[in-house]
């Protein structure tokens, strides 16, 4: 069975001038996929939403939605997403429920009801003119718009960036709501929680190319799980084993504390090892997409500049 | 100048609200170094240029234009008019202008410092330091004060120099003090009406509305009484023209605007202490929740964007175009008296015969309407450039909207307006004539100047166009092929320029002489011309990357 992914970037190259924005990238989403596009700032994931979106000319490589090609079907591709970019710019002198409007006009109609249930949720006042809004406000404008479409695809480009935790519950239970009436979406984010709260997979993009690829659980084994046990033995010898790394030990009430990173694969041998030194109590940790996200881009940048936040 | 008004600039060492005064006047100097110094020649280079420029017959031509109601709104209350001498004429003809100009380089000063500051919240950063409450706007006040007295100072040795010592220092001064003072009430206005509205634009609006006044006020009173009567008196321009300089000078009317700058600053360092950082005392009024049934194609968003802006150059081409039809007899008089003296003159309006100059003299006008509409139609085909700069193309262009119907649809309404600007143009100027009892030419050739003119200046649209969609960043250089038929236009036959050099300029395929037939060869090749850069435009526009911040 073949299906027709819903997004499909094959082999995708774009430069400006002598910067190589996207250099090979690869990226699929399936029908009804939630799928996250993880990038430090600058890697290149807007850069890659704007060729979807036949906004930009892609110098070599494929790049479909639904099966027609990105730049020439642009218009006929258009009439089933919806996008929301980043940093939303609105006409100075229309308040942002003649925004959302105009937006679903180019569309289809406005669902009247639909709208006014958006605005109350994401606590936005239409009435005003968008040069009053802050940013965050800004964001729920093309939130609204966008949510208030009936689409089969939502290109999300870093949608929460100004918007306080409680509207990014909002924003997370709508992408919900849409995934589950068979929406697919597209979440571009450098903020690691948000992909993990919503995302049935992800794709690690840097430096303009796709560096890991997988659903959520396929990239933990990937990965390494952190241990901390408290043991009556000497715990040096699990040091030596293969796929532990990071030992610390130090004097705990009725033993010794020690805490490891552990491959996946060497879980069972760790564990082993410890019962083998007298148990007392044991805590693993799965890896967050934090650490997944360290090990992409902590090793290889100076600390502070990493996606993470 | 600076002595005059120096009770106005409360002292930085006075209170801790005003704590940073000096580090912020430098600073602003720094970063308008450059604009101020362009107004400040410009300025300067207006007053040295009028000094030299009129001879004797040239002036006894305007003194008559000066006398009608026309040339009294533009002019002055017409002192010493029997005796039209240089300095008279300046004073008399140059302060609604020389204020016009200070006027709004005062409130754009005063409102980039402060309210624009805060409204951007830049000046929050700036406020987070140890900075009074009152140092940003005292600030912009100190500088906008500094440079009005440099302005007044080496204008007053300008006039003084240029007149060959001719033109009295005491008088020169009075009239560039007088001028300053004058546009510092405009400058003292929006510092008041920053402390009221909460953005920069309203702000600005009511300065410049607060000179329209000014304006209104002066020019009614001075029509109804030579020298002005009491409504003259009201007025901040009427103040400067009251000091008679190079007539009789008298310097107490200077007070009026000392004591208006004092007011309007207590007025505002009251109304300031009383509002919050970024609000304003009266609270932006809210819009519509829905938009309305009409907004829903991106032809409806360009127009809903460009309307205002269409409607205050409709209204001001309208009427300016109409009181030079009204002056069009005294024009007729005053340009044959003064091409009899001057071959210069006579080359580029087409010689002494009376009819000759009057066509020769309306086809000048026409080619400055005309002009004026190209510069619109530029500046209005860069709103598509601002659109996808800012990012907001973007939001259209990711919705089912081709390239070509987002692109088209801000020619078309560009296209529209510059061509209905010309038709307002030339029909204002043809109402205007024909009130003064200039029946000829009739609205026949009138007409014609419309519609050949339209096409010529859709070539102008075309080639914006061309550049901004093949590479945006050239878009400027439209303005090169403006300069140049205004060039062309104006001093082609002084220069005598090869054939092939002015038929560079569109504007040279139309007829020399006014209403004169068309060829239809030349309007077929223009109309040609522009229907091809605009169809390259479409297709470059379609091929490229959109820009995006």
């Amino acid at each position: 069975m073949t299906v027709t992914p819903a997004v499909e970037i094959h082999d995708l190259y774009k430069s400006f001038g002598r910067v190589q924005a996207l250099d090979g990238l690869h990226l699929t989403v399936l029908p009804g996929e939630v799928a996250g596009f993880l990038g430090p700032n600058g890697a290149g994931k807007s850069t890659a939403i704007r060729v979807l979106l036949g906004l930009l000319r892609a110098d070599s490589g494929t790049a479909r939605l639904f099966g027609g090609e990105a730049w020439r079907d642009a218009v006929a591709l258009h009439r089933r997403l919806a996008y929301v970019p980043g940093d939303v710019s609105l006409w100075p002198n229309l308040t942002g429920g003649e925004a959302i409007d105009f937006l679903g006009r180019l569309r289809g109609t406005v669902d009247k009801k639909r709208k006014a249930g958006l605005l109350e949720r994401f606590e936005l006042d239409p009435t005003k003119k968008a040069r009053t809004y802050s940013k965050g406000n800004r964001q729920k404008v093309a939130l609204v718009a966008a949510f208030s479409m009936d689409a089969d695809l939502l290109i999300l480009d870093e949608p929460t960036s100004g918007l306080d935790p409680l509207m990014e519950a909002v924003f997370t239970q709508y992408v919900r709501e849409a995934a589950a009436q068979g929406t697919s979406v597209l979440l571009s984010s450098h903020i690691l929680h948000e992909v993990e709260k919503v995302c049935d997979t992800v794709t690690i993009i840097r430096n303009g190319v796709s560096v890991e690829s997988g659903t959520l659980d396929e990239l933990r084994h990937l990965t390494r799980s952190n241990v901390t046990a408290v043991v009556s033995g000497d715990p040096s010898g699990v040091g030596r084993l293969a796929g532990v790394h990071n030992l610390a030990a130090a004097p705990a009430d009725g033993g010794t504390r020690v805490t490891f990173d552990v491959d996946d694969a060497q879980v069972g041998a760790a564990m082993a090892e410890l019962t083998a030194l007298g148990l007392h109590s044991l805590t693993a940790v799965p890896p967050s997409l934090e650490e997944l996200f360290m090990r992409h881009y902590g090793e290889a940048l100076p600390a502070g500049t990493a996606g993470a936040r | 100048m600076s002595a005059l008004a120096a009770p106005a600039v409360p002292r930085p060492s006075s209170g801790s609200t005003l704590t940073g005064t000096g580090r912020l006047v430098r600073f602003m100097l720094r970063r308008d170094r450059v604009r101020l110094s362009v107004w400040t020649l410009s300025v300067v280079a207006f007053y040295a240029y009028f000094a030299d420029a009129m001879g004797p017959k040239a002036r006894a031509a305007r003194a008559l234009v000066m006398e009608t109601p026309a040339g009294i709104v533009m002019g002055g209350p017409g002192y010493g008019i029997e005796d039209y001498t240089v300095g008279v004429a300046i004073a008399n003809e140059g302060i609604t202008w020389v204020v016009l100009a200070l006027g709004i380089m005062s409130v754009l000063h005063v409102v980039r410092h402060t309210r624009a500051e805060e409204e951007s919240s830049r000046s929050e950063l700036v406020r987070a330091a140890p900075v009074g409450r009152h140092a940003p706007a005292v600030a912009a006040i100190v500088t906008l004060l500094a440079v009005n007295a440099v302005i007044a100072v080496v204008s007053a040795l300008a006039l003084h120099g240029a007149s060959g010592r001719e033109l009295p220092l005491a008088d020169s001064f009075g009239l560039t003090v007088g001028s300053g003072l004058s546009a510092m009430v405009f400058g003292a206005v929006a510092v008041v009406a920053c402390q009221v509205t909460e953005h920069g634009r309203g702000a600005t609006g009511i300065g410049l509305a607060a000179y329209g006044w000014a304006l209104a006020l002066r020019s009614a009173g001075d029509i109804q009484e030579r020298h002005g009567n009491a409504l003259s008196w009201l007025s901040p321009i009427g103040w400067a023209q009251q000091l008679r300089a190079f007539v009789d000078l008298r310097w107490w009317p200077v007070a009026l605007p000392v004591v208006a700058i004092l007011l309007l600053l207590a007025l505002a360092a009251f109304l300031a202490s009383r509002r919050d950082f970024g609000g304003g005392l009266v609270a932006t009024r809210g819009g519509r929740a829905d938009a309305s049934p009409s907004l829903r194609s991106p032809l409806a968003l360009a127009w809903r964007q460009q309307r205002s802006a269409f409607r205050w150059t409709a209204l001001g081409m309208a009427a300016l175009w109409y009181a030079s039809g009204t002056l069009l007899p005294e024009i007729m008089e005053m340009g044959a008296s003064g091409a009899a003296d001057n071959e210069m003159f006579q080359a580029v309006f087409g010689g002494s015969d009376p009819a000759v100059f009057r066509d020769g003299f309306l086809s000048a006008m026409v080619l400055f309407a005309a002009l004026t509409c190209a510069a619109y139609a530029i500046v209005m085909s860069g709103r598509a450039g601002a659109e996808e700069a800012a990012g907001r193309a973007e939001a259209v262009l990711a919705l089912p909207v081709s390239r070509s119907r987002w692109f088209g649809a801000h020619l078309v309404v560009v296209g529209l307006s510059t061509v209905a600007l010309v038709a307002v143009s030339c029909y204002a100027m043809w109402v205007g004539a024909v009130q003064v009892g200039m029946g000829e030419p009739g609205l026949a050739a009138y007409t014609d100047v419309f519609w050949t003119h339209s096409v010529a200046l859709l070539v102008y649209l075309g080639l914006a166009a061309v550049l901004y969609a093949w590479a945006p960043s050239l878009a400027p250089a439209a303005w090169l092929l403006l300069v140049y038929a205004f060039v062309v236009g104006m001093f082609g036959a002084v220069f005598d320029l090869p054939e092939v050099a002015e038929a560079i300029s569109p504007l040279d395929w139309l007829p020399a002489g006014f209403g004169e037939a068309p060829e239809a060869a030349n309007m077929v090749g223009l109309a040609g011309a522009a229907g091809v850069l605009l169809a390259l435009a479409f297709v470059g526009f379609r091929r490229r990357d959109l820009q995006s911040s």
